[in-house]
């Protein structure tokens, strides 16, 4: 099955060429992509998370306020009792603060210089590893 | 009348339902199973479910904005299901009508969901109808289903909805003709969208032609989805309709039955041909040991046999 993939761009940053040329790239490698538009609240990305039940959220974040956008996600998330969606970022994130989120639970980040195809391999590595799909497959099928 | 205080859904509830939606799209859990972590809902109170359809950038997304505004404001909770294309070489796809309905975001009456069209070419995705009895059985008022931008054969909403909304736009060249053929066949509504630019006039004009001529009595509106002109009356039709929605189910159910047998033939015939015997026929035609009619012949036997004979 595809790998849904919500692309998200929080806060005031206005910059979202980026995004869309990442959503382009994953549509092109056969994952269904959500692209919710610029200027999203940590709530509206996790609603839009939630209802579109996406394998994984992928924040695009220049602005500097990923130390305060990834947690209050993170825990948006818990409180809806959302476990099993993997949160990943990319954009402008000092190199100090990326052990701090993965410590938060970002499972990957990608910095300026990751390519499209870094962000699609680390997307489907991720989603080996932490994905759900298995593990709903396997509760279907032991409850079936 | 003082307007009801607009109903809504629990967020657990909402979670459920995206999960029950992702195990039917994907095939985790059957039709019966996947709702049943969803509370039970009276069957004498299904939701209304409202089509909209038409051609690429006609502002069906839009138009759906506007009238979750209006039926919250009415108090009914309601779920949206906007279905965007697969691409048919690489099966991804870039689902991006949400955008236009952000401003719902944090009212717990709106449920919005996007599907990709994954192998349905009839403007809405396989598991689309599935999707809608769930989003009725969670407790939702109304269901919005939006298509992909059509043309005139992705017909399939007329198979789930109680009511057709069929959008368009002025001056689109030939814009009647694209939605002459079959869309006209299904549309309970037309909507003649971003009505301030030039040509609206004509274009509502020629529809109302189109409809005296085919006999039949469809009202024809329009609307500025933008800045809301002209969606009071589009409600005002849609709120008529919902009265007697049940007249439209004898058509709705015969076309979702025409499209489940195809399916489910579709199925059958592709299992056959991807099986071990439509595999050896394709070899032998790959290594020139039959002609090309001969393998047809032999692979449309088998195929039919499959279907035909199926349990």
């Amino acid at each position: 099955m595809p790998i849904k993939v919500l692309v998200a761009k929080p806060g005031l940053d206005g910059h979202d060429r980026g995004a869309k040329i990442v959503a382009r790239a994953l549509r092109d490698a056969g994952m269904e992509v959500v692209y919710t538009g610029l200027h999203q609240t940590p709530e509206m990305i996790v609603t839009a998370a939630v209802q579109e039940d996406v394998d994984v959220i992928g924040i695009s974040i220049l602005s500097g306020a990923h130390m305060t956008v990834f947690p209050k996600v993170l825990k948006l998330l818990g409180e809806r009792g959302v476990d099993d969606i993997v949160v990943i970022g990319g954009g402008v994130i000092q190199e100090a603060d990326g052990p701090k989120l993965k410590a938060l639970g970002v499972r990957e980040l990608f910095d300026s210089d990751a390519t499209t195809q870094d962000l699609i391999d680390g997307i489907e590595r991720v989603v080996a590893e932490f994905g759900r799909a298995q593990k709903r497959t396997d509760a279907a099928r032991s409850t079936a | 009348m003082a307007a009801a205080a607009p109903r809504t859904i629990a967020l657990v509830v909402q979670r459920d339902l995206a999960r029950a939606i992702t195990a039917i799209e994907n095939g985790y859990a059957s039709a019966s199973a996947a709702g049943d972590t969803l509370p039970p809902r009276r069957e004498s109170a299904p939701a209304y479910v409202v089509g909209v359809t038409g051609p690429p950038g006609a502002g069906k997304s839009t138009l759906v904005d506007r009238l979750i505004e209006s039926f919250r404001s009415n108090g009914d909770s309601v779920a949206v299901i906007a279905v965007d294309p697969s691409s048919p070489f690489t099966h991804g796809a870039v689902l991006g009508d949400r955008v236009r309905m952000q401003r719902h975001s944090g009212d717990h009456g709106v449920f919005i969901r996007s599907m990709a069209s994954r192998e349905s070419g009839g403007g809405i995705a396989p598991t689309t109808h599935h999707a809608i009895a769930l989003a009725s059985r969670a407790g939702f008022d109304v269901v919005i289903v939006e298509t992909v931008g059509v043309g005139q054969v992705e017909l399939e909403v007329v198979g789930v909805a109680d009511v057709v909304i069929v959008v368009t736009v002025p001056a689109l060249g030939d814009s009647v003709q694209t939605i002459k053929a079959g869309l006209t066949e299904i549309a309970d509504l037309f909507v003649v969208n971003m009505a301030d630019r030039p040509g609206a006039n004509k274009t509502s004009v020629d529809l109302k032609h189109m409809v005296r001529e085919s006999g039949k009595s469809i009202p024809v509106l329009q609307t500025i989805a933008r800045d809301g002109t002209g969606v009071g009356e589009v409600m005002a039709a849609l709120t008529e309709s919902r009265g007697h929605h049940h007249t439209n189910a004898a058509r709705s159910v015969r076309f979702d039955v025409v499209r489940e047998v195809r399916d489910r033939a579709v199925r059958r015939a592709l299992d056959v041909l991807d099986g071990s015997r439509g595999r050896s026929i394709l070899e032998r035609l790959a290594n020139r040991e039959m002609t090309r009619a001969v393998a047809r012949e032999e692979l449309l036997d088998l195929a039919l046999e499959e279907v035909i004979h199926a349990d």
